[in-house]
């Protein structure tokens, strides 16, 4: 039974990350009816940006607060990894936003496979590892589970960031503007709403998230490589599916489903299939019900 | 003869009856006009008829066969074709071509004899090439075989669909809206085209918007409103009949087009 | 022979036919000019164009987003290694089973996905062929040999002449290249390979002209995995050892990048695909490790500046230029 609450703790703490990413896939989507394969690239830059600015920078050293020190860091990846993502827009997307289905998807990919050999360029193709006690190795024991203070902080600013982002989208005029987008843009536009503007705050929003998940991964595992963001990536895509793409809170639901699902998966079943749980979910998800959990039942159009 | 009959048709959406208990019969060798006010149901009723959509009850009989629950390209080889009403042409290959995938249903050649060429390979896609030629001559595009299909001015566009709808040796050929957006000279081209199309022994379910065009090419027409049928007669008869009057006085929208 | 002359000549043009012929003696005389290190990297050259002339039926002529296209790749690769192995079957006996190995696995797998748009089908092949390569890692039937995979594979042997040096498999990839490539050339013209075209331009019209189109876009797969599955049989006898790791999401990449920089559905398109992915980083050796690099940014600067590729088919290369001259017409629909 301890097993049992050790492995969901440890696939919601996975999850949440999972829901974080999956939110850039959901919102892209929701805009702009398109997968952004480059996202995962995002997601990896946000946790190298945080090492140079961990190791290579000592930032933490300036700071004297670890905490206060971390959430500094985590705005400012948050901030260069929302200048990549406006770029990547701007330069990858925008152009091909007439021309039809197929070339805005062969542009995202190749714009990902950039983005991963520029990543592995800059920083080398070896692994790279977080110090120890950036994060105070603090543990708490609640009923048998340890829980480490590293954990309360995922969670913490997962949902913190996540409601945050539930509120500007339901409750704000941006938020308004952003679901007029997703439902049709010339409407949107008809009623007033700089559609290019959005698809930008969409592409700060995303990659923001995405870079700071990032950084969390990086604290968490300590180590990590610049193929990474590849293996995240499509399993916050699969979060993103089975909660219904383009559908925001089904983003968070699909994640915490598919980071528990993982962890069981890997603890009763084997770990050397975990990544092919995912992967079949994904699978199954697409052939069964492609609106996914949460979706909205689109109607068929011939 | 009856060609096609419709029998006690019904779909619903949601909770909306899109088409309610429709029933007709088309005769071989006749046309036939479908025709009513915006949202009467008529594209679902096509959609029903080409195995877009499935029945919730009904049956469409094509001679002795049941049509219902087969898959659009089936019925296809059944023989009834269709043309769209928002034109669907192949349209980054050449009109040949286009007319060519009409052919498509009626020849054999797989991947083995593609490769190959055997004689038998090689004799049908000269036959493929040839047919196609003739139902291009029937439209009067022959001369723009090797143009590709988005280049045709639009009126050309329609033209082609209907040749290449042909090419599948269609017993019965469903034409979505063929004068939408055509000129008076382009649909006066298109009835005499109509003309010849049942000459040759093809019988033709049309709908249609321009009333001009319905009411001088049709031998029958059936009437739809709020998915149901109204009524059904001699175009003569149609233009005297009061319901179909008070459906379409009902709709504004519709007046302009109503010539009595 | 004659028709397919009279068609090749139409491809190519009289003037060009020159061209072509001295790139058949170039072909032939190859391996007698260079280092058996050019020979080799001429080898995989030839190897990367079975592999892009078998995606570019898939993602070419029908349209079809395969972004796994390394699994059926795999399938071959591990099928004559597994027969070869374990029953001492001959490897070039196990060519047409390597190739219908592939083909029934992507009849298998594609079947419930056919259904997919664009985007979704990418993502499901991705998703399969990550569970294969996760599959073959993990050993399954103690038949794959887990990570480290299987070696031993015995060398192919052709009219009681064993195959083992550079040379030996450059004259046999290119042979199966030049056949391959006239196939193609013939199937372009085809009804299947119009049905292709037909169902990629617009599906819901080909449905209606009385096209299957989810039988049509099966063999696409069926067609393009089989040759995929030649490839790795080719693969295998070469290195006589395999590994998982040879299959994952990036040689699909690879292989799909080659198709879309030399421009979909284009035969010649593929050769110069080919060309930069796998001669191009041997003759600048610096820019090896930024190869990627550089090919991602060209995918990205091909979709803006020039989407039909670099050597576009004669079908992308008309749909380009009437668009050019910018005639109004209808929409072509979406569905």
């Amino acid at each position: 039974m301890e097993m049992f609450f050790g492995q969901i703790i440890n696939g919601i703490t996975i999850g949440s990350i999972y829901a974080l990413v999956a939110l850039g896939y959901t919102m892209v989507y929701g805009v702009l009816r398109m997968i952004n394969f480059a996202h995962g690239e995002l997601f990896t830059l946000g946790a190298y940006m945080a090492f140079t600015m961990i190791v290579s920078m000592n930032l933490a050293a300036y700071i004297p607060n670890a905490v206060v020190a971390l959430i500094v860091m985590a705005v400012m990846v948050a901030g260069l990894v929302a200048i990549v993502g406006v770029l990547l827009e701007r330069i990858a997307y925008k152009p091909l936003r007439q021309s039809g289905r197929l070339a805005p998807v062969i542009s995202a990919l190749g714009a990902s496979i950039f983005l991963q050999n520029a990543i592995m360029l800059i920083w080398g193709a070896n692994y790279k590892v977080f110090p120890e006690g950036v994060v105070p190795s603090i543990t708490w024991e609640i009923g048998g589970v340890s829980i480490t203070l590293m954990r309360v902080l995922i969670l913490s600013t997962s949902l913190t960031l996540m409601i945050a982002l539930y509120v500007l989208i339901q409750r704000t005029q941006v938020g308004t503007a952003i679901r007029a987008c997703a439902l049709d843009h010339d409407t949107a536009r008809l009623m007033g709403i700089d559609v290019d503007k959005i698809i930008r705050l969409v592409f700060i929003i995303g990659p923001a998230l995405g870079g700071i998940a990032g950084m969390m991964v990086g604290l968490y595992y300590r180590q990590i490589g610049f193929t990474m963001g590849w293996h995240y990536g499509i399993k916050a895509f699969t979060a993103a599916i089975l909660g219904g793409i383009g559908n925001i809170p089904g983003a968070m639901v699909g994640g915490l489903i598919l980071g528990v699902a993982e962890s069981l998966g890997a603890g009763y079943i084997s770990n050397a299939w975990k990544d092919a749980i995912a992967f079949l979910i994904l699978i199954l998800i697409l052939i069964l019900r492609p609106t996914g959990l949460l979706g909205e039942r689109v109607a068929e159009k011939v | 003869m009856t060609l096609l009959q419709v029998r006690d048709l019904s779909k619903s959406f949601g909770g909306l009856r899109a088409v309610n208990d429709v029933s007709f019969e088309i005769n071989k060798g006749e046309i036939l006009g479908l025709i009513g006010p915006n949202g009467a149901g008529k594209t679902t009723v096509f959609n029903l008829i080409t195995g877009i959509y499935r029945p919730d009850t009904g049956q469409v009989m094509l001679a002795s066969d049941n049509l219902v629950g087969l898959r659009p390209n089936a019925i296809t080889k059944k023989g009834i074709a269709r043309t769209f009403q928002t034109l669907r042409l192949f349209p980054n290959m050449t009109v040949w071509e286009n007319v060519m995938a009409g052919r498509h249903v009626r020849t054999r050649a797989g991947f083995w004899l593609g490769v190959f060429k055997f004689k038998s390979e090689r004799e049908e896609e000269k036959h493929i090439r040839e047919t196609s030629i003739e139902y291009l001559k029937l439209v009067g595009l022959e001369h723009l075989k090797d143009e590709l299909a988005k280049s045709l001015p639009y009126g050309d566009q329609r033209k082609l669909e209907i040749a290449r709808a042909l090419a599948t040796e269609p017993k019965l050929v469903i034409l979505d809206e063929p004068a939408g957006g055509l000129n008076d000279q382009e649909s006066w081209e298109l009835v005499e085209l109509m003309r010849k199309v049942r000459d040759m022994g093809v019988t033709i379910l049309l709908i249609e918007h321009d009333m001009e065009v319905v009411m001088n090419i049709s031998d029958r027409i059936v009437v739809l409103d709020n998915g149901e049928k109204i009524a059904e007669g001699t175009p003569e008869a149609i233009q005297q009949d009061s319901r179909v009057i008070e459906a379409y006085l009902g709709k504004e929208e519709e007046e302009s087009s109503w010539h009595f | 022979m004659k028709p397919l002359w009279h068609k090749l000549t139409e491809m190519i043009g009289r003037t060009q036919k020159v061209w072509y012929v001295a790139l058949l003696i170039l072909v032939l005389v190859f391996p007698g000019m260079t280092t058996s290190y050019w020979t080799d990297v001429a080898f995989f050259f030839g190897l990367y164009i079975l592999l892009g002339l078998s995606l570019n039926i898939i993602v070419g002529y029908a349209g079809l987003f395969n972004l796994g296209h390394a699994a059926f790749y795999a399938v071959g690769a591990y099928t004559t290694a597994i027969l070869n192995t374990v029953l001492g079957i001959p490897v070039l006996y196990l060519l047409p089973i390597s190739a219908l190995a592939a083909a029934f696995f992507a009849y298998l797998i594609t079947k419930p996905i056919l259904h997919l748009r664009g985007d979704y089908l990418a993502i499901v092949t991705i998703g399969f062929a990550e569970i294969v390569r996760i599959s073959l890692i993990n050993n399954i039937g103690g038949l794959t040999g887990g990570p480290n995979g299987l070696l031993g594979i015995s060398r192919p042997e052709l009219f009681g002449m064993r195959l083992y040096t550079p040379t030996h498999f450059y004259y046999l990839v290119w042979f199966l290249v030049i056949m391959v490539i006239l196939a193609m050339v013939r199937l372009e013209d085809s009804r299947l390979g119009r049905a292709w075209n037909y169902v990629r331009e617009d599906e819901l019209a080909a449905e209606a002209m009385g096209i299957d189109a989810t039988r049509t876009k099966m063999l696409a797969f069926v067609v393009g995995s089989a040759l995929a599955g030649v490839a790795g049989n080719i693969y295998a006898a070469k290195m006589t050892m395999i590994a998982p790791e040879s299959f994952g999401f990036w040689e699909s990449v690879v292989i799909f990048s080659i198709v879309i920089l030399g421009g979909m559905g284009s035969i010649p398109g593929v050769v110069v695909g080919a060309f930069g992915m796998v001669v191009w980083p041997e003759i600048f050796r610096g820019f090896a490790e930024a190869r990627m690099l550089i090919f991602g940014a060209a995918m990205v600067l091909m979709m803006l500046f020039r989407p039909q590729g670099l050597w576009p088919s004669p079908r992308a290369r008309r749909a380009m230029e009437s668009q050019k001259k910018s005639r109004p017409s209808a929409k072509a629909g979406t569905a």
